[in-house]
C-alpha cells in the first residue's frame, strides 16, 4: 500500500531542477553574461546557482519564477567569489569593488532579450565559423563538448579548443553582448540563420554515425531557429523555421530499414510528419508575404509543393520549375541550377533536363559535385540510354564517400544491367 | 562527469621560488581546494614528492622487480593532481585555468573512463 505524500518527493524536486536546467539554463546563462561580461565567470555562476537550487527547494519548494531566482542566486554567488578572492589577498579591495557596482543590474530590460544578444554574439562574424557552431550549440542549446564532437563526429580536445578559442576571441575584441543595430542587422541575421542551417544539414545529411546523437542536431538547430523568431520574428528566420520544420518533416521517410537512402520519389508519405508540414507551410505564406523573399523561404516554399504532393507523381512540378526561377534569381549558384534542371526535366522531359545539366558540366564547376553525375545518369536510364548512364553513375561513384550513397549508385548500376 | 587534472611542473618550478612565494602558493592551492569543494566540483586532490622519491615496481612471469623513477629523462613530471567533477571538457578547463600552479606549469586535463562492467555481455 502507497501513503498519500504529505510533503514533494525530494526526488522529484531534483526532476524539476533538471527539467529546469533544461529550459531555463540557457536564458539565465545569457542573463548572467550580460551582468557579469564574461563567458567563464558566468558559467561559475550558474553552476553555483543551480548548486543553490539542488541545496536550497527540496526544503522550500519551487520559486515561482525560478529564472528570476537563479539569476539573483548567481549573481550573489559571483559577488561571493570575488570579495573570497579580496579576502585570500587574490584582487584587490578597489578592483572589487568596481565589479560588485558593475555587477549590480542596472536596468530592468526583459530577460528575452539576452538570449537574443547571446545568440548575435555567439555567431559573430569574427569568431572562426566552426566556432561559431560549435559555442552556439554549447552556450545556446545547452550541448556538453562531448555531445557536440559525438554529433561532428570529431574529437573532444578538437571542439573544447574552438569553444575555448572562441571565447578568447571574443575577450580579445571585446565584443559586445548586444542586438545589432538596424543597419547591421541583416548582415548579421544571415550570419546567425547560416549557423542554424549548417547544424541542421549536419544531422539531416549525415547517413553514417550515432544516428540518434546526429539527429538530436535537427531538433536543436529547429529549437533554436524556434526562439530566434520568437525573439526577433525577421521574415528571413520565419523562412529558415519553415524549411527546417518541412525538410524534418519527412526524416523519417528518408531512411529506410538498413540504413539505405530513400529518394523523396519512393518515400512512404504516411511517414510525413503532417502537424509539422503544416505549421512550416503556414510560415512559408507568412513570410512570403516580405519583399525581397529570402533564399531559404523559396526553399521552404519548394518543400512545401512536395510536400502536398498525395503521391510523386502529383508534384506540381511546374510551380516548383518557376520557384527554381525565383531562387536562381536570389541566391545564383550551379547547384540551383542542377536542381532547376531536375525540375525542368520532370516538367518538360528528360531531354530538356539533360541539355541543361550537359551545359552545366560543360562550364566545370560542378565536374566534381556527385549529385551532378547521378542527375544526369538518371535521366539517361529514363530514355533508356543505358552505357551513357552507366559511366555517369560510375562518375558519381568516384565523387561519393558516403557508404549509404555507394550502396544506392551501385544498387541503380546493377538495375541498369536487367 | 570527472576529469583528472595532471599538474606538470619542471624540476626547479618550485624551489625557484623563494621561502613566501612557496607559502603563498601552498595557500593558493588549498584556497583553491576549497573552492572546488565549495562548488561541488572537488572529488580528491594531492601534490605528490619528486620523481627522485618513486621507484617502478613489476611482475614478469611471477617475478617482481623494482627500478628507480620514472625511466625517462623527462624535463616535466607529474607534481600533484586534483580529480574533478565537471559539467563537460570545457567546464573542466575552465576549472584546471584556476589551479594555481597553471600559472607556473601546466596542467593536463583527461576525463576519466568508464571501465564497462567486464561480467555483463
Amino acid at each position: 500500500m502507497t501513503q498519500p505524500l504529505a510533503q514533494p518527493e525530494p526526488r522529484s524536486v531534483e526532476r524539476e531542477i533538471e527539467a529546469v536546467w533544461r529550459a531555463e539554463a540557457g536564458r539565465v546563462l545569457a542573463t548572467l553574461i550580460r551582468l557579469l561580461r564574461d563567458f567563464d565567470r558566468a558559467e561559475e555562476a550558474l553552476h553555483d546557482a543551480f548548486l543553490a537550487a539542488h541545496e536550497q527547494w527540496p526544503s522550500t519548494g519551487m520559486p515561482a519564477n525560478p529564472r528570476a531566482w537563479l539569476v539573483s542566486a548567481g549573481r550573489f554567488k559571483a559577488i561571493d567569489r570575488i570579495r573570497r578572492r579580496v579576502k585570500f589577498g587574490e584582487i584587490a579591495k578597489e578592483i572589487a569593488a568596481t565589479e560588485e557596482e558593475a555587477w549590480m543590474p542596472r536596468d530592468a530590460e526583459p530577460i528575452a532579450d539576452d538570449a537574443l544578444r547571446l545568440i548575435f554574439t555567439c555567431c559573430h562574424p569574427e569568431i572562426p565559423a566552426d566556432g561559431r557552431i560549435a559555442l552556439t550549440l554549447r552556450e545556446v542549446a545547452g550541448l556538453t563538448t562531448e555531445e557536440i564532437a559525438a554529433a561532428f563526429l570529431t574529437k573532444t580536445p578538437a571542439i573544447a579548443q574552438r569553444i575555448v578559442r572562441a571565447k578568447s576571441r571574443i575577450r580579445e575584441l571585446a565584443l559586445p553582448y548586444e542586438v545589432p543595430e538596424p543597419e547591421q542587422l541583416a548582415g548579421r541575421l544571415d550570419a546567425v540563420l547560416h549557423v542554424i542551417y549548417l547544424i541542421f544539414n549536419e544531422g539531416y545529411s549525415a547517413s553514417h554515425g550515432e544516428a540518434a546523437i546526429r539527429t538530436e542536431l535537427c531538433a536543436e538547430a529547429i529549437r533554436l531557429c524556434r526562439q530566434l523568431v520568437e525573439l526577433k520574428p525577421e521574415p528571413d528566420a520565419v523562412g529558415l523555421l519553415a524549411l527546417l520544420l518541412l525538410q524534418d518533416a519527412r526524416r523519417m521517410a528518408r531512411v529506410g530499414p538498413g540504413g539505405d537512402i530513400v529518394l523523396l520519389a519512393d518515400q512512404d508519405r504516411v511517414l510525413w510528419d503532417r502537424s509539422q508540414i503544416a505549421e512550416g507551410k503556414a510560415l512559408v505564406q507568412r513570410a512570403f508575404g516580405h519583399q525581397p523573399v529570402a533564399a531559404y523561404t523559396i526553399e521552404a516554399a519548394i518543400a512545401a509543393v512536395h510536400c502536398d504532393a498525395a503521391t510523386a507523381g502529383d508534384t506540381d512540378w511546374t510551380e516548383i520549375a518557376a520557384l527554381y526561377d525565383l531562387l536562381l534569381r536570389a541566391d545564383p549558384s550551379p547547384v540551383v541550377e542542377l536542381n532547376r534542371a531536375v525540375a525542368i526535366a520532370m516538367r518538360d522531359g528528360p531531354e530538356a533536363g539533360l541539355r541543361l545539366i550537359d551545359g552545366l558540366l560543360e562550364r566545370g564547376e560542378l565536374s566534381r559535385f556527385r549529385y551532378a553525375h547521378s542527375a544526369k545518369a538518371d535521366l539517361l536510364r529514363r530514355l533508356g540510354r543505358a552505357s551513357e548512364a552507366r559511366e555517369a553513375y560510375q562518375a558519381a561513384l568516384e565523387y561519393t564517400e558516403q557508404e549509404a550513397e555507394r550502396r544506392f549508385i551501385e544498387g541503380r548500376i546493377r538495375g541498369l544491367a536487367n | 562527469m570527472r576529469y583528472l587534472c595532471m599538474v606538470h611542473m619542471g624540476p626547479d618550478t618550485f624551489s625557484s621560488l623563494d621561502e613566501a612565494g612557496q607559502r603563498q602558493l601552498d595557500r593558493d592551492s588549498m584556497n583553491y581546494d576549497k573552492e572546488l569543494e565549495a562548488g561541488g566540483h572537488y572529488i580528491a586532490a594531492e601534490a605528490l614528492q619528486g620523481p627522485e622519491s618513486a621507484v617502478m615496481v613489476k611482475v614478469r612471469n611471477g617475478e617482481m622487480s623494482t627500478t628507480d623513477g620514472p625511466f625517462s629523462e623527462t624535463k616535466e613530471h607529474l607534481g600533484g593532481f586534483i580529480l574533478i567533477e565537471a559539467r563537460d571538457m570545457n567546464e573542466a578547463i575552465r576549472l584546471a585555468a584556476g589551479i594555481p600552479l597553471a600559472k607556473l606549469g601546466q596542467i593536463e586535463v583527461r576525463p576519466v573512463f568508464s571501465i564497462p562492467d567486464p561480467d555483463r555481455p
